[in-house]
């Protein structure tokens, strides 16, 4: 028998039958890890969504010099390396760096910093384009009307919002799935800043294949939950808004 | 544009007369609207009217203050149009754009930004989409759709009040439906100025019409002059039914 004889397969097989096991027995720490890192990722989000929604409506409506630049800017950082980021907010964060003193580094605040730094220029950029695209339709009623920018500006974030949900979305997809920045700055700290990469990440390089697995098989199971529930949302509440 | 003293001076004093000098748009070397002189009186309802690219959809958005002229002014009651004008005035558009929300939410937008909510029943009853209220609004139908945009026009109360071709694509019944609130409206005191093709529906409604032509004022004349005897040969042609380039 080919399997008998070939020792890695079965590990493999193994360590999936143990992760099944370790995800429907309610593991305390993988429990710990996978509500650490939605606790982590989702504020990132909220947060990114309450800097970037605004800054995506203000480039979508207002035209002033070096828009095309700042526009070029938010798209390039899109981009932006995790890696990259961990190590900025790092300096930034370490001791003898500017905001030292507020003892961040190797903290859930920490990671959440980065996670925010990372996906806010996505939540910005896309949400630029589909409220610019909504603001071609609405502006010149808008400008009869003379409705206030301010108005303006969150009449089209609000008439939005099944778009956005999109793109607050894809903001945490990037943030939950990422692993360079937080495992800088939050370091992979057992019950206090081990979150599903890091930790992915670790028990692979250890040879733990089974909890990596099992942390695996959640994160994709919480990407195609979030994805089916803002679908869902979409197609019933959006028909209601007839978008 | 005017001063604050002058802004003042306009909130009390009447809107009207509305009044264009040589007002002109050009773009790259092409003019769309070319030096119009038009003195609009209160209290009547002009429709305006020409054929494709004559300019009356541009004359429109130049009154309103939607875009600026390359030359030449608007001036209403000796004022140049501001912001705190545009405040009294309204416009629909020949497509209406309305908010991703009910057709309640439509109305409260505007009631909203003058700080008064409890005359949307009155707003939509007045149009006959009272029973739609919860509907989403881009769930009704074009004629409807068109209705609420006339509504939430009106919901604003504006002394004056410009209509580009609401009633173009829509059946009998809408366009009878649009044509009664808009005179009634007029008979309330809003200042009309209806952009449409339609003839018969100029002749309805107009108290005096603006004929343009490739840009320019072909004639401004009373509604029971311009049907029987218009001045203009371009007027005359477009009235005969003839082809007009």
């Amino acid at each position: 028998m080919n399997c008998v004889n070939n020792p890695t397969m079965q590990d493999f097989a193994q360590a999936f039958i143990l992760a099944f096991e370790l995800v429907f027995s309610g593991d305390a720490d993988l429990i710990e890890i996978i509500v650490l890192s939605l606790r982590v990722s989702l504020t990132a989000m909220v947060v990114a969504c309450a800097l970037g929604l605004p800054l995506g409506a203000i480039l979508a409506v207002t035209r002033f010099p070096g828009r095309s630049t700042a526009l070029v800017m938010i798209n390039a950082l899109m981009g932006l390396p995790p890696v990259v980021v961990g190590l900025i907010v790092y300096l930034h964060l370490s001791r003898a760096g500017p905001m030292g003193s507020f003892g961040l580094l190797y903290t859930p605040t920490a990671m959440i910093i980065a996670q925010v730094i990372l996906i806010m220029p996505i939540i910005a950029a896309l949400s630029r384009q589909v409220l610019e695209d909504l603001n071609t339709e609405y502006a010149e009623q808008f400008r009869s009307l003379s409705i206030p920018r301010k108005t303006a500006m969150v009449a089209l974030i609000w008439d939005a919002r099944y778009s956005l949900l999109t793109v607050a979305l894809a903001g945490f997809g990037r943030a939950i799935a990422e692993v360079g920045a937080v495992i800088i700055v939050g370091g992979n700290i057992d019950h206090l800043t081990r979150v599903m990469t890091t930790a992915i990440a670790l028990e692979t390089s250890k040879g733990d294949l089974p909890l990596a697995l099992a942390l695996g098989l959640v994160l994709l199971a919480i990407a195609f939950a979030v994805n089916a529930a803002v679908m869902s949302l979409r197609l019933t509440t959006g028909r209601y808004a007839n978008v | 544009m005017s001063d604050n003293g002058a802004t003042s001076q306009c909130n009390t004093a009447t809107l009207l007369p509305l009044q264009t000098t040589a007002l002109s748009l050009e773009y790259n070397g092409v003019r769309y609207v070319d030096a119009i002189d038009l003195t609009l009186q209160p209290d009547k309802l002009t429709v305006v009217m020409g054929p494709n690219g004559a300019g009356k959809s541009l004359l429109l958005r130049l009154l309103h203050g939607l875009i600026p002229p390359t030359a030449g002014q608007v001036k209403w009651n000796g004022l140049l149009m501001d912001d705190a004008s545009r405040k009294r005035q309204a416009m629909v558009f020949q497509r209406p754009i309305l908010l991703r929300r009910s057709v309640a939410a439509n109305i409260d937008f505007v009631l909203k930004l003058n700080g008064n909510r409890d005359r949307r029943d009155e707003v939509l009853n007045n149009v006959g989409l009272l029973d739609f209220a919860r509907q989403p609004a881009r769930s009704l139908s074009v004629g409807e759709q068109q209705r609420l945009a006339l509504a939430r026009a009106l919901a604003t109360e504006p002394e004056a009040l410009f209509l580009d071709a609401p009633t173009a694509s829509l059946d009998h019944a809408s366009v009878l439906a649009i044509e009664q609130i808009v005179t009634r409206a007029h008979q309330n005191g809003t200042r009309i100025i209806f952009v449409t093709h339609d003839i018969g529906q100029a002749k309805r409604l107009a108290d005096e019409v603006v004929f343009l032509h490739r840009g320019q004022l072909a004639e401004h004349t009373p509604a029971e002059h311009f049907f029987s005897t218009p001045t203009s040969p371009a007027a005359e042609a477009y009235l005969d039914g003839r082809i007009l380039l």
